[in-house]
């Protein structure tokens, strides 16, 4: 009598209270991974909507970013770029502090950004910051397709190291989405942090190599950078595609395992805020 | 705990509390927490939106949650639809739950209809293959066909809820959770939602339903829940649950009432009492409710007063609003004050009366059915008052019928 519109398998949803100590669920995020797709299609089709100019943008705001900081930096300040044309040391560093920058920037207010879904229906939220990521690679792949451009033109050539390039941006987005997670999270009930991130960002573009090698930087202030996690994977990111020198093995080490740590913590806070999320936005 | 194959939904114990900010209680910035961690913190008060609330639903079954607002239908829904979580108990739903709280949620404006579709299937749970292959039916559904590629934000009001109402109304989850949504669209839309609705069940899924339209529940609903004050305190039929919904009304006095501090609204500004001059009044008289409000000394601007009669169907039947009679109040002081309803003429019945404070868009105060009164069957008319002559509609009218002879018409 009863024809049950079962599509395959069974399902069984059992609705608890949350427990105390829980990472997010990985089973609940491949359930809903299309809502990941989704996400990052809609962003992207967004950003590019109604312009006239459109992806051009992608590589027009690095190319005229990395013009200034290179001018400054280089032109002005005289700092060394480690042997290769200022302009292609600077896009270099650009190339994976954008990608840091607003995988945090656009992370940290997906969820105030998007309350209305928050608070009317039912998907994984971690999904919400995550996906932020998909416009932000999208961006990083245009400008990384210029960097090759770049190389070519000024005859850089990058080492076999080239082909870690996709570890070094997976490790990028794994401490961005570490940071945007904890700061969306902290977004919902706080709207301070929106005003606290965009300030932090700039302190980290001007205090990391982004424009400018280490070369001239004194002993004195040398420690503060290396422990700046950035340092490491701008470090890690020139020599696989500029050719300089390979990062020692501890620094190496610290850089696979610190954004890993950060992301892995990222999701546990934000879990742990999770459940107020659509009673507090 | 083992449930037979019949059984769709089952909750137990579940409860919900939330902590109830008082104005000035309660961190909303970093700074404010942080002092108030500094200072300890104050003993915060609860609030049980959904208090113990145990039943099981079946394959088939359309249940209608119905209660006055603040009863905890909404957050039930939420609850069951795992937007916000229990504070105790447990819920088991034995099928993929699909839900509407909000016609077109997830809907973007600068996005084309097609690309909204996706979206916002997507996110009430379906995968990219149901949708291709429901796709047609949704648009047709929706009869939108000519402006698939067109973003919604150039999308009429109408269309834009056909289009969002499609793609819920073609879910293909065993559970599905419907929150006043019915409320929208034009009657021949309505109709053809409910049958869409209709349809669902007989297919054993089972559908969940609020609303505040007793009409739309009683054409839907195959069983009836009655929530009051996080409670559920009825269970049964759907006719049932009216009467109790109906009886509610009758009790309401003032230790029923909502407490000042936990209506909707800013609160800067309230209502202190609110009360008709008679306890019932004859149809055409003028109707006249007493109030006196409360004053904030700090906020300068007019506020404006609207007041809702609303009969024992739920149904508003006239709505007050004080700007359209260049009617405003200055919060920095307390005023006493009258609402004087002319006409129309209200049929007999017991009535409610829903009153909201305007601060410029902002609602500052909202005490639904803050008063009841009674309309007696004494009638001006000079004819007999049948039942079908005084009840067919929602209000009564000052009217006359005339003749004169007609020149034109022949022999």
């Amino acid at each position: 009598m009863l024809q049950r519109r079962s599509s395959g398998r069974q399902v069984r949803i059992v609705i608890t209270p949350p427990r105390r100590w829980a990472l997010p669920s990985v089973a609940r995020m491949w359930e809903a991974r299309e809502v990941l797709v989704r996400f990052s299609v809609r962003d992207i089709t967004l950003r590019y909507r109604q312009t006239a100019l459109g992806v051009i943008w992608v590589i027009l705001q690095p190319l005229l970013a990395a013009g200034v900081l290179t001018f400054v930096f280089s032109s002005v300040a005289k700092l060394p770029s480690g042997g290769v044309p200022p302009i292609v040391y600077t896009f270099a560093g650009l190339l994976l502090f954008n990608l840091m920058s607003s995988v945090i920037s656009r992370g940290s207010n997906s969820l105030v950004a998007n309350a209305s879904l928050v608070s009317k229906v039912y998907f994984p939220r971690l999904l919400v910051p995550l996906s932020t990521a998909g416009s932000a690679l999208m961006d990083f792949t245009v400008s990384l397709i210029f960097m090759g451009v770049l190389l070519v033109v000024f005859g850089v050539s990058p080492g076999l190291a080239v082909v870690l390039v996709p570890v070094w941006v997976v490790l990028t987005v794994c401490l961005a989405a570490g940071v945007a997670f904890i700061a969306s999270a902290l977004t919902v009930s706080y709207r301070d942090v929106q005003y606290v991130i965009p300030f932090l960002l700039q302190i980290i573009l001007y205090g990391s190599p982004v424009a400018y090698s280490l070369g001239k930087v004194s002993p004195h202030y040398r420690i503060i950078y290396d422990l700046n996690p950035m340092t490491w994977l701008l470090d890690d990111m020139r020599w696989s595609v500029l050719h300089q020198p390979e990062p020692s093995v501890v620094l190496l080490a610290l850089s696979v395992v610190f954004p890993m740590a950060v992301l892995l913590f990222g999701s546990f806070v934000f879990q742990q805020r999770e459940r107020g999320f659509a009673d507090v936005i | 705990m083992n449930p037979d194959n019949e059984t769709a939904v089952s909750v137990s114990h579940l409860s919900k509390k939330y902590r109830i900010r008082q104005r000035g209680e309660g961190p909303s910035t970093a700074a404010e927490a942080a002092l108030g961690f500094l200072r300890g913190r104050t003993k915060p008060t609860y609030f049980d939106a959904v208090n113990d609330v145990s039943f099981e639903a079946k394959w088939g079954d359309i249940v209608g949650i119905i209660g006055r607002n603040g009863a905890g239908k909404s957050t039930l829904l939420k609850i069951l639809t795992r937007i916000t979580a229990p504070t105790t108990g447990r819920a088991v739903l034995h099928g993929r739950v699909g839900s509407l709280l909000e016609v077109g949620t997830g809907f973007h404006p600068e996005l084309t209809g097609r690309e909204n579709v996706y979206l916002n299937g997507t996110l009430l749970g379906m995968r990219r293959k149901e949708i291709e292959s429901r796709f047609d039916e949704i648009v047709d559904f929706a009869g939108v066909e000519a402006f698939l590629d067109t973003q919604v934000k150039r999308f009429s009001t109408g269309m834009y809820v056909r289009l969002a109402f499609g793609v819920a109304a073609h879910l293909q989850s065993e559970i599905l959770m419907v929150d006043e949504v019915l409320a929208v669209g034009d009657a021949e839309f309505q109709e053809k939602c409910l049958r869409k609705m209709r349809e669902v069940a007989q297919t054993g899924r089972c559908v969940f339903l609020v609303s505040h339209q007793v009409h739309a529940v009683r054409a839907l609903a195959t069983r009836s829940l009655y929530l009051q004050q996080g409670q559920l305190i009825y269970d049964g039929t759907v006719e049932g649950a009216l009467e109790v919904y109906k009886e509610s009304f009758e009790r309401i006095s003032s230790d029923d009432a909502i407490e000042a501090g936990m209506r909707p609204g800013s609160g800067d500004v309230r209502f202190a009492t609110v009360r008709p001059v008679k306890e019932s009044f004859d149809a055409a008289e003028e109707k006249i409710l007493e109030f006196t409000t409360t004053a904030s000394p700090d906020i300068s601007y007019k506020h404006h007063i609207r007041c809702d009669i609303v009969d024992s169907d739920w149904d508003i039947v006239v709505r007050l609003d004080s700007p359209l009679v260049k009617f405003s109040i200055d919060p920095r002081t307390a005023v006493h004050g009258t609402i004087v309803l002319r006409t129309p003429w209200l049929r007999p019945g017991l009535y409610t009366v829903n009153l909201s404070l305007w601060g410029g868009r902002a609602r500052v105060d909202y005490w639904e059915t803050a008063c009841s009164f009674r309309v007696m069957p004494i009638f001006p008319y000079e004819g007999v008052a049948s039942q079908a002559a005084t009840e067919g509609a929602p209000v009564l009218a000052d009217f006359s019928f005339t003749t004169t002879e007609r020149s034109d018409a022949s022999a």
